[in-house]
């Protein structure tokens, strides 16, 4: 089982989720997040005092998978998510030890 | 590879981010929690209704790095996060496994 | 009572709502630029200001103000609490109209001057600190300087000093306050390091709207009667108003790069303000040239506090003070017997005199006030110490102060918190007042 998170750009949020609905991943978290990196962040201007926000809002998706399907979910994610802009982001693999569904407390790949 | 995770005093994340930079970390990723442990929370009352909140406000730090980079980066967090003061907050490091820049399709070490 | 006039009696308690309505319009100004967790500290300041300062003003304030002239510095306690405050008119200040009519419309320049100060010393401040600054800001300088101005026998007045809805006793007067508090209450922590951004432009939108519009009931109600001088103050509010508008987000647009809302909005304030002092003595024409130049001065005079490094938070020097002292001024220039023969001939009209009395008459208000306010706030800092501790700095004065918050994003994820007790009078209630990681109880976090 892997946990795979991936940082995109807000606006193409919609895009990844259909895109990893129609490879049959129907279950991911969305949040909200900043991101510091390669993108600049803006200016902004309160009477006469200027501010460089370096942060740039993301969504960050979290989706568990099982071991066989990674690599196709990390494809989906890529081809959705890119535009070929710096700020694209970034998608990480990492290992899971268990799922739990807390409902009925299905464990590991049925959990998923 | 690991992924180190840090919950800390959301006044001190730009100390940590410059921290992190003059240490050559070139991207991470943060967001708003709320945490419950050790430091108290705080009472709000509204028209003499009082109510305790638990939950405290912090920020989530998460920072990719090579393995023979963990260590600095972790010190780098400790020394900038802290204040003394209960409620500074923790870090923790995870494996990871692989990391895909969205952008490029670079993978490992060169994407992060 | 046949002296009373109906319409200047309903014009004028009309135009003192109005002048009320601009303290709430004040808060919200003000609150829309701090940092959402001082949202409510900083509104709380203005409105219970209100509260405060009518209580005072009824009991003791007017009669020391406006009541029989002591050695043309203040008024005597002959009218005290309201006594012989009546229904009939006092011909010295209103003919028209009934005295409480004129006393109330006054109450309300009384409240709104002392919590124009608040903007510089906000985001910091103790509220019991805060409480007794005002209180004793209200005693020693507003009363003595609205007596010198506007009472009858005030020294001033008696110079021929012309302020006509309060240039001097309300905006040099707070603007001067305001540089002594935000020098010696000192920076907020982080002030030219860390970001600093009004968190909700919309609430100081709304707010702009409300005080300009309260502004008419100010300047046009300064009138005391309802007819032509209080049209024409009218016209000069919205003419001025409108130019400071233009020309600051000119100047904006050319110097900064882009044309900002809250430039505009504060264009708009430092133009009213500027008007304040000339609305009834000067024509509709000069009205614009005073627009225009407030939008100008002031819009540099807020980028002094980087330059000379004090943290004037809201910009109340910069818009209130500079506003107050050049519109002060303008009336030595533009001033028209034409316009109010009640008044006086500027320069421009062939009168050299009046400039050097409106000068002299707005700088000796701004040396006093600042110089009573910083005493006050060394004597405050000594008994109570006038800053909060740098945790509940931190937290924010909703929390520390108020135990409030202004926004319940609860929703939108995380915990609203239990319900604890629905017994906000017991005894034990004040131990809940600590809000910071470790304060327990100390003399600082009690009521």
């Amino acid at each position: 089982m892997k946990k795979i998170e991936a940082i995109i750009k807000p606006f193409k949020l919609d895009e990844v989720k259909d895109a990893l609905s129609s490879i049959g991943i129907n279950g991911l978290t969305v949040s909200e997040v900043q991101g510091f990196g390669r993108q600049k962040g803006h200016t902004e201007v309160y009477r006469g005092a200027e501010y460089t926000v370096d942060f740039v809002p993301k969504v960050k998706l979290e989706v568990l998978v099982d071991d066989n399907l990674v690599s196709q979910v990390v494809d989906t994610i890529m081809d959705a998510a890119q535009t070929g802009k710096i700020g694209d982001g970034k998608i990480f693999v990492f290992p899971v030890e268990d799922a739990i569904r807390i409902r009925t407390g299905e464990r590991g790949s049925d959990a998923m | 590879m690991k992924k180190i995770e840090a919950i800390i005093k959301p006044f001190k994340l730009d100390d940590v981010k410059n921290a992190l930079s003059k240490v050559g970390v070139q991207g991470l990723t943060a967001y708003e929690v709320k945490g419950f442990g050790r430091q108290k929370g705080h009472t709000e009352v509204y028209r003499g209704a009082e109510y305790r909140v638990d939950f405290v406000p912090k920020v989530k730090l998460e920072i990719m790095v090579d393995d023979d980079l963990a260590s600095q980066v972790v010190d780098t967090i400790l020394n900038s996060a802290r204040t003394g003061k209960i409620g500074d907050g923790k870090i923790f490091v995870f494996p990871a496994e692989d990391v895909i820049r969205i952008r490029t399709g670079e993978r490992g070490k060169d994407a992060i | 009572m046949q002296n009373i006039n109906t319409g200047d009696t309903a014009f004028v308690l009309i135009s003192a709502a109005l002048v009320l309505f601009m303290t709430p319009g004040l808060a919200l100004f003000y609150g829309g630029m701090v940092r959402s967790k001082n949202v409510l500290g900083t509104i709380m300041h203005s409105f219970i200001i209100i509260g405060i300062i009518n209580v005072l003003w009824m009991l003791f304030g007017y009669s020391l103000a406006f009541g029989p002239d002591k050695f043309h510095l203040i008024g005597d306690l002959s009218w005290i609490g309201l006594r012989g405050v009546g229904m009939a008119p006092n011909t010295s200040y209103a003919p028209t109209i009934p005295h409480e009519a004129f006393m109330i419309f006054q109450a309300m320049f009384a409240i709104i001057t002392p919590a124009l100060i608040t903007g510089a010393f906000a985001e910091r401040m103790k509220f019991k600190s805060f409480l007794v600054f005002i209180i004793a800001w209200f005693v020693i300088v507003y009363i003595p300087v609205a007596h010198w101005v506007w009472g009858v026998g005030g020294w001033l007045r008696n110079l021929g000093v012309l302020d006509f809805a309060g240039g001097i006793v309300v905006h040099a007067s707070s603007g001067a306050a305001a540089l002594a508090a935000a020098i010696f209450v000192g920076k907020r922590k982080g002030f030219g390091t860390e970001p600093m951004i009004p968190h909700n432009i919309p609430l100081t939108i709304i707010g702009t709207g409300i005080l300009w519009f309260g502004w008419f009931g100010f300047n046009a109600g300064s009138a005391l009667a309802s007819g032509s001088l209080a049209a024409n103050a009218f016209v000069n509010t919205q003419v001025a108003a409108t130019a400071a508008i233009v020309s600051w987000t000119v100047v904006e647009w050319l110097r900064g790069g882009k044309p900002t809302t809250l430039g505009a909005a504060t264009g708009a304030i430092a133009g009213l303000a500027t008007i304040t002092p000339a609305a009834g003595y000067v024509s509709p024409a000069a009205a614009l040239l005073i627009g225009l130049a407030a939008g100008l001065v002031c819009y540099y005079a807020i980028s002094l506090k980087f330059k000379f490094g004090y943290d004037d938070s809201l910009d109340v020097v910069g818009v209130h003070g500079v506003g107050g002292i050049l519109g002060t001024l303008s009336v030595g220039l533009l001033a028209s017997t034409a316009i109010n023969s009640a008044g006086a001939n500027g320069l421009i009209h062939g009168n050299s005199s009046l400039i050097g009395i409106q000068a002299l008459g707005v700088f000796t208000v701004v040396v006093f006030s600042f110089i009573a306010s910083l005493v006050i706030f060394k004597v405050v800092d000594k008994l109570f110490g006038v800053r909060v501790g740098e945790e509940d700095e931190i937290t924010g004065l909703d929390l520390s102060q108020h135990s409030e918050i202004g926004y319940d994003l609860s929703g939108l994820g995380g915990s609203a918190g239990e319900f604890v007790t629905a017994n906000a009078f017991s005894t034990q209630s004040s131990e809940v007042l600590s809000v910071s990681d470790e304060t327990s109880l100390t003399p600082d976090n009690l009521p």
